[in-house]
């Protein structure tokens, strides 16, 4: 394969609970203030619902919004302002060629139907046949397209027209840090001229928020920032749409796209989450980047989850590194296959911007250095599993 | 040491040095190959669930491998475990339980069951109307912790990276119906880069509940020939009606070539290349243009570095559903033009049906095994010809064959194509 190559990032589109684009999100987080969550749609749980969003902007026709559930169109939107800030939205040459890795969960059920169902199948003598009987003539055919993980990739191709390529990952917050790092190493080693990677997930929705509580604790009572919920940890599920696009820095020049930032290096790693195992692969992960770290000007964009053990082996590793912290998932919640990508659009901001938001919690330390940021190091050390570590460099 | 072997584009040579499958046919190559040159259907009559009020009754479930009370993300796992055993064991790579490369699984999408609702419904004490408000404050309970394990999406590719002793974080990820393939590729994308020597790719579905028969029902997607099970997967046929679902898995051990040659492994194929093209036509009919298939199977020939007139065999997408099969003849007359009429093109599917999420791995290996035997399986259920997609389909009987070079076609629902280009070892 030819040498490793430069990769760029020359675009993003982002979506949370505190606004859309990179520049809103910086100033609402510099801004400081509480962060904007919900606990009253699904108490006694607190949960991050995404800002609304003008979706006509991106999403052009109704037949399409209406095609679609919540997680598909702040995806499909955030992938348009990505498409849009590199300067590629429309451009059928460039489009056809787009390769396209993305992130995503499950799309959401029916709760009315499968509440009714659940309510009247007592009076059934034959459970199954009943549920058999009223999902034909109750669940909307179009459903299924809504639910499927890959019609996110599906309705980007359709709505924004990227064609080269389609590939969805699955599985939590380590399926966005493999979409990233697969992402790079194919542009890296010359598979790829350009890639919008990204993800999507709208945790504020009962069928996840059941999900989630069958085996993790959720936040519930008193807000606390990620670093600092207890023993048991705990998570706020989030709606999220990130999506970058990344190209070759030879692909950039030649048509004059100017970077956000390089993505020098992306790492993804697995272990059980034994005690202490999330230490060791975190401080492993820094090592193997130790060499190309600026001590005095990185900073980190911490992926931590609240879930613990996991956050608090992770800011005993960050502490060590004696470089300045902030956790976002307390500001954005949690957004799972599009955590990471959320964190890495946020880095490309922190470096652009050199400055860094107030911290919040006891895992959030230092500020911004003087002389600027020349590096964010992201982490991800998802709730269950998906470790990873990213460096982003400022283009000068 | 010998010269390293490259391929047209300067790339390390990707070798395929073992396989599994398992399909409603049965499990294993051997069990399966018999099966399918036999022209054998794997398809009956559902009795895994009560099948009152669906429309389709029929599928090509893996009875012999499920056990009562399997949830779809058990059985995916069980299925996967299986044609990843026989394939690791065929290729002798690495040791039991440390399989030195990447692993990459193609697997359905999962979530919480009925079953499961109705044990969190009935915890939750509601006795009027049941909100999943009510669910959730069942779903506390520490004994229904395991569901959580089972619904979420990043389990089972853990449970198999760990089974396997697989490198690094386990990739899990879904194309639709080109899923299997997908797994294929990016395990060959990354001997390419020289990231890893060997890949573990896998293709898993094991999928079928009520819901999913329902759900594809309403998109007036599946067969509904449930009289005649057997008959009811008919691509390329005037009467075809739609495809059956039907599970199964596929494992490749992928490796570089040289890598294989040095430690002695039997070379089984060579990938040779891979296409890719999505579609914006629609959620889940091709364009009618039939473009982005005839550029997915260009892409793959071009990465092959290879012409029409160098493919032997299509080993096709063949859903037998009444569009796929037109747009895929649309598809292939154009790309092979008039050297069509010397190539042949089976599907599978008539005797599987159709394993979404599993079939571009299941294909593939069929396809391995075809250049491997010189022989091609048949598209059975081939009585009614359609007169509008003149193809030689291999008709009912398996025939045997030069065949040096398959192409392998899986196309997926969200515009997701991909084609893979399989030859026998290097000459």
């Amino acid at each position: 394969m030819s040498a490793r190559r430069e990769v760029w990032i020359t675009g993003v589109g982002l979506v949370s609970a505190v606004g859309e684009g990179l520049d809103q999100h910086w100033d609402k987080l510099m801004a400081g203030g509480a962060p904007s969550y919900d606990d009253k749609t699904f108490a006694p749980y607190i949960t991050f619902p995404a800002v609304p969003l003008n979706l006509d902007t991106q999403i052009p026709k109704k037949g399409d919004q209406r095609q679609m559930e919540a997680w598909q169109r702040i995806g499909v939107y955030a992938a348009g302002v990505a498409l849009a800030d590199a300067g590629i939205a429309k451009n059928a040459e460039i489009l056809d060629k787009a390769d396209m890795i993305v992130a995503a969960g499950g799309g959401e059920r029916d709760v009315a139907v499968d509440a009714a169902i659940l309510t009247d199948v007592r009076k059934s003598n034959k459970r199954e046949a009943f549920v058999n009987e009223r999902l034909m003539s109750d669940l909307r055919p179009t459903l299924f397209l809504a639910q499927l993980p890959n019609l996110l990739a599906g309705n980007i191709s359709l709505v924004h027209g990227v064609v080269g390529s389609s590939r969805t990952f699955m599985g939590e917050e380590a399926s966005g840090v493999d979409a990233l790092r697969v992402a790079h190493a194919r542009i890296a080693a010359g598979q790829s001229e350009l890639t919008l990677v990204g993800g999507a997930y709208n945790g504020t929705r009962w069928d996840l928020v059941l999900l989630f509580r069958l085996g993790t604790p959720l936040l519930e009572g008193q807000f606390k920032p990620v670093w600092d919920r207890g023993p048991e940890g705990a998570l706020t599920l989030a709606a999220m749409g990130a999506f970058l696009v990344m190209e070759s820095r030879e692909h950039a020049e030649k048509r004059g796209a100017k970077p956000l930032a390089r993505l020098a290096s992306v790492q993804s790693s697995r272990n059980l989450r034994k005690a202490g195992e999330s230490e060791k692969t975190l401080r492993e992960e820094f090592d193997a980047i130790a060499s190309s770290v600026k001590k005095d000007s990185a900073v980190i964009i911490s992926g931590a989850s609240g879930a613990e053990p996991a956050t608090s082996e992770e800011k005993k590793v960050l502490a060590e590194t004696g470089l300045p912290v902030r956790a976002t998932a307390t500001h954005i919640g949690n957004g799972m296959e599009a955590q990471f990508l959320a964190n890495i659009a946020l880095g490309c901001q922190a470096v652009r911007k050199g400055t860094l938001f107030p911290p919040s919690g006891s895992g959030d330390t230092g500020s911004a250095p003087a002389q600027g940021i020349s590096q964010a190091l992201v982490t991800s050390v998802g709730h269950w599993r998906g470790e990873g570590l990213a460096l982003i460099e400022r283009v000068d | 040491m010998a010269a390293s072997r490259r391929d047209s584009k300067g790339r390390p040579v990707v070798a395929v040095t073992g396989m599994g499958i398992v399909t409603p046919l049965g499990t294993g190559k051997v069990d399966n190959w018999k099966k399918l040159t036999a022209g054998e259907s794997g398809i009956r009559t559902i009795t895994r669930f009560p099948t009152d009020g669906l429309r389709t009754t029929i599928a090509g479930a893996v009875d012999h491998v499920f056990e009562q009370g399997m949830h779809s993300a058990a059985l995916s796992e069980k299925l996967a475990r299986l044609a990843g055993t026989e394939a690791i064991a065929e290729s002798g790579i690495g040791s039991k339980g440390n399989f030195p490369g990447p692993f990459f699984l193609a697997f359905p999408p999962i979530e919480i069951e009925w079953p499961q609702r109705f044990a969190l419904a009935n915890a939750s004490g509601a006795n009027d109307k049941i909100e999943y408000g009510d669910l959730v404050r069942a779903a506390t309970k520490s004994e229904f912790r395991s569901f959580y394990e089972e619904s979420k999406y990043g389990v089972v590719p853990d449970n198999l990276a760990e089974h396997f002793g697989t490198q690094g974080s386990p990739i899990s990820l879904t194309t639709a119906c080109a899923s299997g393939a997908t797994a294929i590729q990016l395990g060959l994308e990354a001997i390419q880069r020289g990231e890893c020597d060997a890949a573990l790719a896998i293709g898993a579905d094991g999928s079928i509940t009520a819901e999913s028969v329902v759900r594809f029902s309403l998109l007036s997607a599946l067969s509904t020939n449930n009289t005649s099970p057997q008959g009811a997967s008919r691509p390329f046929s005037k009467n075809r009606d739609g495809f059956v679902l039907a599970e199964g898995a596929a494992a490749l051990v992928l490796e570089n070539y040289d890598h294989a040659v040095a430690r002695g492994a039997k070379i089984l194929a060579i990938v040779e290349g891979v296409g890719e093209k999505a579609d914006n036509f629609h959620r889940t009919r091709s364009s009618p243009d039939g473009k982005p298939v005839i550029s997915c199977m260009r892409n793959a020939l071009a990465d092959a570095g290879v012409t029409p007139a160098d493919v032997d065999y299509i080993n096709a997408h063949g859903t037998s559903t009444p569009e796929n099969d037109k747009m895929e003849y649309l598809g292939v007359s154009t790309v092979f033009g008039d050297h069509l009429k010397n190539i042949p093109i089976s599907s599978n599917k008539s005797m599987v049906g159709h394993t979404l999420t599993a079939a571009g791995a299941i294909e593939a290996v069929v396809s391995a095994l075809t250049i491997i035997n010189q022989r091609i399986p048949p598209t059975i259920n081939y009585a009614v010809p359609d007169p509008a997609i003149p193809l030689d389909v291999v008709p009912n009987v398996a025939r045997d064959a030069k065949v040096r070079r398959v192409i392998s076609n899986s196309f997926g629902f969200g515009g997701q194509n991909t084609c893979l280009v399989l030859t026998g070892d290097l000459a």
